[in-house]
């Protein structure tokens, strides 16, 4: 649903960091999400296509990683995955204990950029 | 010679919306007024929570509101017709508040007459939870009909929110809606997040929601 606003943020951080890097053209663009985002790959890459039209960026192939939801067990500290969307109690599979705090599935970064220098240059 | 090589960004996503957030906080810290962004479904009591709360604390706090619904100026007339000073933000069908229209939004405000601004988002329990306001907390309203599943649809919402208010309590006789299941499924995403239960129609736990709102204003003043 959000895609969009997400989308222009996302191109303006790209170009932002190629033209400090002197990049003639962006190939790729890598983005880390976690899992608790409900952002849609899909819609993602036909708004990058629609928004850095006659950009350096035009084409580049949008890479997301999907980041697992993982939380960590308050009692015995163990880190383990976990789907918040479950209807089950979710509990530490090492000491069994239900107090737990989210440790990864928020994230939302653009990890790094391919590009090809400028021709000519 | 096509040399490909690879620039390390590392860096967040919304981070220009981030950086204005953090602009509207210290700019808000400076004049010591709290604000809360409020967020829910359409329909759920985003309003009437609020006007119960600007009701009951106007003779000690001066309280404006930003209206951010795609609806028209309906919720704003509301607030003017009490009295309250409101900003409609029209988002143009955006589907969210973002840092930039908040900080457009205050440019209308007296600040420094003001005690507390409440953003009444958008209705919608999926990008607002994106979005950094600039607003020192964040709650989150999940009415008894729309069910005890939703912090499993949305878990991200329920993540990031200091509080969440259960609205319509009033309907919990005779409906499946189980309480407790909700409960422990909002705390395992945030065991920080304070929990109250109440009726916007029937009165009942109102006066909680309005003493969270007058600590949260006094406790952030005092800072």
């Amino acid at each position: 649903m959000h895609e969009l606003a997400v989308t222009e943020s996302l191109l303006q951080v790209v170009l932002r960091h190629a033209n400090e890097g002197g990049a003639g053209k962006v190939v790729s663009v890598s983005v880390r999400i976690g899992g608790l985002s409900d952002l849609v790959n899909e819609w993602v890459q036909r708004y990058f296509d629609h928004l850095s039209r006659g950009t350096i960026a035009e084409g580049a192939v949008i890479r997301i990683e999907r980041i697992p939801t993982t939380f960590r067990c308050d009692q015995c500290g163990h880190v383990f995955p976990a789907d918040p969307r479950t209807r089950e109690e979710i509990r530490c599979p090492l000491c069994s204990s239900a107090e737990m705090t989210l440790a990864t599935g928020r994230e939302c970064f653009v990890q790094q950029i391919e590009v090809v220098n400028g021709f000519g240059a | 010679m096509v040399e490909v090589r690879l620039i390390e960004v590392r860096e967040e996503l919304l981070a220009e919306n981030r950086q204005e957030a953090g602009d509207i906080r210290a700019e808000l810290r400076r004049q010591g007024v709290f604000m809360l962004n409020l967020m829910s479904s359409p329909g759920s009591g985003k309003t009437s929570l609020i006007l119960r709360a600007v009701r009951a604390l106007k003779d000690v706090f001066q309280i404006a509101v930003i209206e951010g619904d795609i609806e028209a100026m309906v919720d704003a007339e509301k607030m003017v017709r009490e009295g309250i000073p409101a900003v409609q933000i029209r988002t143009g069908g955006a589907c969210h508040l973002d840092a930039p229209m908040i900080a457009a939004a205050l440019k209308e405000l007296d600040l420094a007459a003001l005690d507390c601004i409440i953003i009444e988002n958008v209705g919608n329990l999926v990008c607002p939870a994106e979005f950094d306001t600039g607003a020192a907390r964040r709650a989150v309203i999940l009415s008894v009909p729309e069910g005890d599943d939703k912090p499993l649809k949305y878990p991200l919402i329920f993540s990031v929110s200091d509080l969440l208010v259960i609205n319509k309590t009033d309907y919990l006789e005779g409906s499946d809606f189980d309480p407790e299941a909700l409960r422990e499924r909002v705390l395992r995403l945030n065991p920080g997040i304070r929990i109250l239960s109440l009726s916007c129609r029937t009165g009942e736990g109102v006066s909680e929601w309005t003493r969270w709102l007058a600590d949260e204003i006094e406790v952030f003043r005092n800072k």
